[in-house]
């Protein structure tokens, strides 16, 4: 069990617990505002992007070479984006904060 | 060959020039072809614009059969935005319970009637119904008014061995008009009285700018749905063992559904209007202002450096930047509605078909200059088999 911490762009907190699945998938089912996971997690929409807090950028790392080249394009990006459906969740993620980018 | 296989026209032109060019009607265009190239040049919408003459963007050019500026497809930022921001709520209800239920009991009901038939024009008996009688769920019109739109046939805009019919256009063009004047009487809750009650920077839509958003979801969803859906029944005929496959593991649907619009393209390309004189790619390839480019998702969407096995279906592919709806402000506003019709059509084969038999077929061939592509069928006969 890991516990992930949205914080969208009205500073709304929201403390989500899931083993497995998305990180996009936990937050569409629960309707962080922000992420809409509209190609359901294949890394083709880029409607899923969070800013890891730098703090806690060691426990998602950082963007795989096709998700950067999707982020490369978006105007919102900075070094510690991620496009959460490409994050599993795992024991490692417990405690993550996610500041949704949209 | 099997019937659902979609050859890559471009794989070597991509490769070695970046480019490919196309005359169309004297106002030629450079296609940009590779992956990281469409989507630079997509999000680049200052030099590469989308605002020019109205249906200028289109290839084939849509200049001599159209003066309604299309919303917010043909619209830069930031008013583009604006206008996106009016229309994109609407175009999320389908993912709306109430939209999903209904759509599934229109596709069940197609399948179960398809399987009764010993043989199935798909494109004309199956996806035309299929993709009118969801637009109006889409709409938010009446069932009944499918039937005026699967009576205009397949091709609303072009006739046989035409590329673009006037005459044809204005069919569909003087139909939304009637529909906004019905609407401007007596609105109800559909679309055009939405859009009519809507407002922008504090004034209400034009009527003129309704028919723009009109147009759009007409012309961009009907041709592209009725490819999505014929090739995939094509697909699954060829791969029986792929609706079983759906069948143990659903959970692989949505993945599918991704790969299959990534390896068809519905869309093989769509105009830009250069600004200012510049380069697409970085290796080259000058163009000039007042040019037009167009940005190929099919060939982005086989792009070897990015995909693996580029030219298999691989069902359950599961990182898959594919740009068959576009890419950056311009992306699909009917996606939502697509990807579901194709979700439940994907789980309502699996549930009910056990193979699926082509009896003949013929392709529908694009002639893209340089290239010639493959991106649908005109026509194809199948035998639905029940499990």
């Amino acid at each position: 069990m890991a516990k992930i911490i949205f914080i969208t762009s009205d500073s709304e907190k929201i403390e989500l617990e899931a083993t497995s699945g998305s990180v996009m998938e936990l937050a569409v089912q629960n309707g962080v505002q922000g992420i809409d996971g509209d190609c359901g997690g294949v890394c083709s929409c880029a409607t899923c992007h969070v800013h890891v807090a730098p703090e806690h950028f060691a426990k998602t790392g950082p963007a795989s070479e096709i998700e950067q080249d999707m982020l490369e394009l978006d105007d919102d990006a900075n070094e510690y984006s991620r496009l959460c459906c490409q994050i599993e969740v795992s024991e490692q993620l417990d405690g993550v904060v996610l500041h949704v980018a949209k | 060959m099997k019937r659902s296989e979609f050859a890559d026209p471009f794989e070597q032109a991509r490769n070695e020039q970046g480019i490919g060019k196309m005359q169309d009607q004297d106002d030629p265009v450079t296609m940009v072809l590779g992956l990281k190239d469409v989507r630079k040049c997509a999000h680049n919408w200052k030099t590469f614009q989308s605002g020019a003459k109205p249906g200028r963007i289109v290839v084939p050019s849509e200049v001599k059969i159209r003066d309604t500026r299309q919303i917010p497809f043909e619209v830069d930022p930031p008013e583009h935005g604006d206008y996106r921001a009016i229309v994109e709520p609407w175009f999320k209800r389908p993912l709306e319970d109430e939209y999903r239920t209904k759509l599934r009991a229109q596709i069940e009901s197609l399948v179960d009637q398809v399987l009764t038939q010993e043989d199935v024009e798909v494109v004309s008996e199956f996806s035309l119904k299929l993709q009118s009688r969801a637009l109006t769920l889409l709409l938010n019109t009446p069932y009944q008014e499918s039937d005026v739109w699967i009576g205009w046939g397949t091709h609303v805009f072009r006739s046989e061995g035409e590329a673009l019919d006037g005459d044809k256009a204005s069919i569909l063009y003087d139909y939304i008009d009637a529909q906004i004047e019905r609407a401007a009487e007596n609105p109800t809750d559909d679309l055009y009285s939405v859009l009519l009650n809507s407002e922008i920077n504090g004034r209400k839509l034009s009527k003129e700018e309704v028919k723009g958003v009109m147009i759009l979801t007409f012309a961009g969803g009907r041709d592209t749905v009725i490819n999505a859906v014929t090739n995939s029944i094509a697909y699954f005929a060829d791969h029986p063992q792929s609706l079983a496959r759906l069948r143990d593991q659903p959970e692989i649907t949505n993945r599918a559904v991704e790969e299959l619009i990534r390896y068809f393209s519905p869309l093989t390309h769509m105009g830009r209007v250069v600004t200012e004189d510049t380069k697409v790619c970085p290796h080259g390839h000058d163009v000039k202002a007042d040019s037009r480019i167009s940005l190929c998702w099919a060939s982005a969407n086989r792009d070897a450096k990015t995909f693996e096995n580029p030219n298999e279906v691989v069902l359950d592919r599961k990182v898959n930047p594919h740009v068959a709806f576009g890419f950056s402000h311009h992306n699909c506003l009917g996606a939502t509605h697509a990807r579901q019709i194709m979700h439940i059509l994907l789980e309502t084969l699996a549930a009910k078909v056990g193979s699926i038999d082509i009896l003949n077929a013929k392709e529908n061939i694009e002639d893209l200059d340089q290239f010639k592509r493959k991106v649908g069928f005109d026509s194809i006969n199948v035998k639905f088999n029940p499990r």
